[in-house]
């Protein structure tokens, strides 16, 4: 769970990358961008559900 | 530029640190109070060798060689390239070029300094004092470097106007470079060192660990203050050539953002639980501190308030939901104050801006992508690295040793040895 998170977190930030990069209009953009911080968001959760389950197991 | 008033503001910055050691050592136990101090300045110690001698290189400076390759028809300028063991740079009276470049490696320097405290803080009452050194000198010699070069350092973020015909990445004080990068760190240690021994019960229901000391808490919010100011001036001289009438702006954004997030989290804590929370008003304080960073002049006072407004209120809500429902132990609040409230500053740079060209929305996407860049790759770049440290050099002290409190266990004496020492009221035994 923990690497699915960091793979998240690094398609997000490809996503922006590749939005800059493929598109033209600031607009357009601005909304893949947006989307690829969207997939960062569900990274960090995955990491955060995977470490709170670590400690319930520890406890 | 005005070099001399650069560098009294670079000589203000160790405050800043001095002021977040005094929260973090304050809001942790009576029992790790010397350790957390110690590891403050062991971080600070460690961080400015590391950082002079091979993380000054990598962070490079603007007109200096760096790594860079080719995707996408466009130069991606990713790490600095400048010579290591800098030495004897600007000390000749008639070289201009070389005492900016001198006083950029002196602000980086107590920058990574400062970013090195911020885990300290998460870790407070269990992170052991050699991976927390070794945490530092990965901090100072890699990844503060690295975000810097991007920001500050004529990287790919600060080229984005050249390259993509948008607008640069702003960080003027360093909510990016510093804070969020700290922020980061913490997250990461909190994450891998797990909660402090009886913080959960069994159901995962916190126990409440109050902070020890919070007049110091609060005396260090204060002494951040100077030392935030400092830093927020000379970065706005030196990468934003900004002159004196706009440093006096610097100043006063600075006081009122961090006003509004103190009073905010005063206001928020009142109408939620009655009384002010003077500890998670501190943590509003600093939040207004860090969110206003990003900006400094680039705002009018009216959005510097609500920046720091928005920051003290996010903030209150960001402690109770990691501890609530997240379970994550910080007893400083690093996470919400500086990963948070940091990512928020360089998001309302982008709202409220005040720029002299380009579009609303090209500033605002370049403001999108440092904070993608910053979540998206800085963030599992910093967990795996410490991730690897930690099998190295374990971080988390052992169950005794949790029990004992640290100054004890790793330092051999207490803080306050004539206090009258209580049953522990926290711990199950």
């Amino acid at each position: 769970m923990r690497l699915i998170g960091c793979l998240l977190l690094l398609s997000g930030f490809f996503v922006a990358l590749a939005a800059l990069v493929l598109l033209p209009a600031v607009l357009t953009r601005l909304v893949f961008v947006t989307a690829g911080l969207g997939v960062e968001i569900l990274g960090v959760a995955l990491l955060t559900r995977a470490h709170t389950l670590m400690q319930k197991e520890r406890r | 530029m005005n070099l001399l008033l650069c560098l009294v503001c670079i000589m203000l910055m160790p405050l800043a640190a001095a002021g977040l050691a005094l929260i973090h050592q304050g809001l942790g136990r009576s029992r790790s109070a010397a350790h957390a101090m110690l590891a403050t300045l062991c971080a600070l110690a460690i961080s400015a060798i590391v950082f002079v001698t091979i993380g000054s290189a990598w962070a490079g400076f603007a007109g200096g060689s760096a790594h860079s390759f080719a995707a996408g028809g466009v130069r991606w300028d990713w790490l600095g390239a400048v010579e290591f063991f800098p030495s004897g740079i600007g000390m000749d009276p008639a070289d201009a070029a070389g005492y900016r470049r001198a006083l950029t490696l002196c602000l980086e320097m107590f920058a990574a300094g400062l970013a090195a405290t911020i885990p300290l803080s998460g870790g407070t009452d269990r992170w052991r004092l050699a991976p927390a050194c070794l945490a530092s000198a990965l901090l100072a010699g890699f990844l503060f470097p690295l975000f810097a070069h991007w920001a500050w350092g004529a990287g790919w973020l600060a080229g984005l106007g050249a390259n993509f015909g948008i607008s640069r990445f702003v960080d003027t004080g360093g909510a990016g470079v510093v804070q969020v990068v700290g922020g980061l760190m913490a997250v990461s240690v909190v994450w891998i060192l797990g909660p402090r021994r009886g913080k959960f019960a069994e159901d995962g229901v916190p126990a409440a660990i109050p902070g020890h000391n919070i007049v110091q808490v609060l005396f260090g919010c204060i002494l951040a203050l100077v030392g935030w100011i400092g830093l927020d001036s000379a970065s706005s001289i030196l990468f934003f050539d900004a002159g004196p009438q706009q440093v006096v702006w610097v100043v006063i954004n600075a006081m009122l953002s961090a006003s509004a997030g103190g009073l905010a989290a005063v206001l928020v804590t009142r109408a939620r639980y009655r009384k002010p929370d003077a500890s998670i008003s501190a943590n509003g304080w600093i939040a207004g501190l860090v969110a206003g960073s990003a900006a400094c002049a680039m705002v009018s006072p009216v959005a510097a308030i609500d920046t720091g407004i928005v920051a003290g209120v996010l903030v209150t809500y960001m402690i109770e939901i990691a501890e609530l429902r997240l379970q994550v132990d910080d007893p400083g609040g690093a996470v919400s104050v500086h990963a948070g409230a940091g990512l928020w500053g360089l998001i309302a740079l982008g709202l409220f801006g005040h720029f002299p060209d380009g579009t609303r929305a090209g500033h605002m996407l370049a403001q999108l992508v440092g904070v993608a860049a910053l979540l998206g790759f800085m963030l599992p770049l910093i967990y795996g690295a410490n991730l690897l440290l930690n099998r190295v050099a374990p971080y988390r002290v052992d169950n005794d040793g949790d029990w004992q409190g640290m100054d004890i266990r790793e330092l051999g004496a207490g803080a306050y040895p004539e206090f009258v020492v209580h049953a522990d009221e926290f711990v199950p035994r």
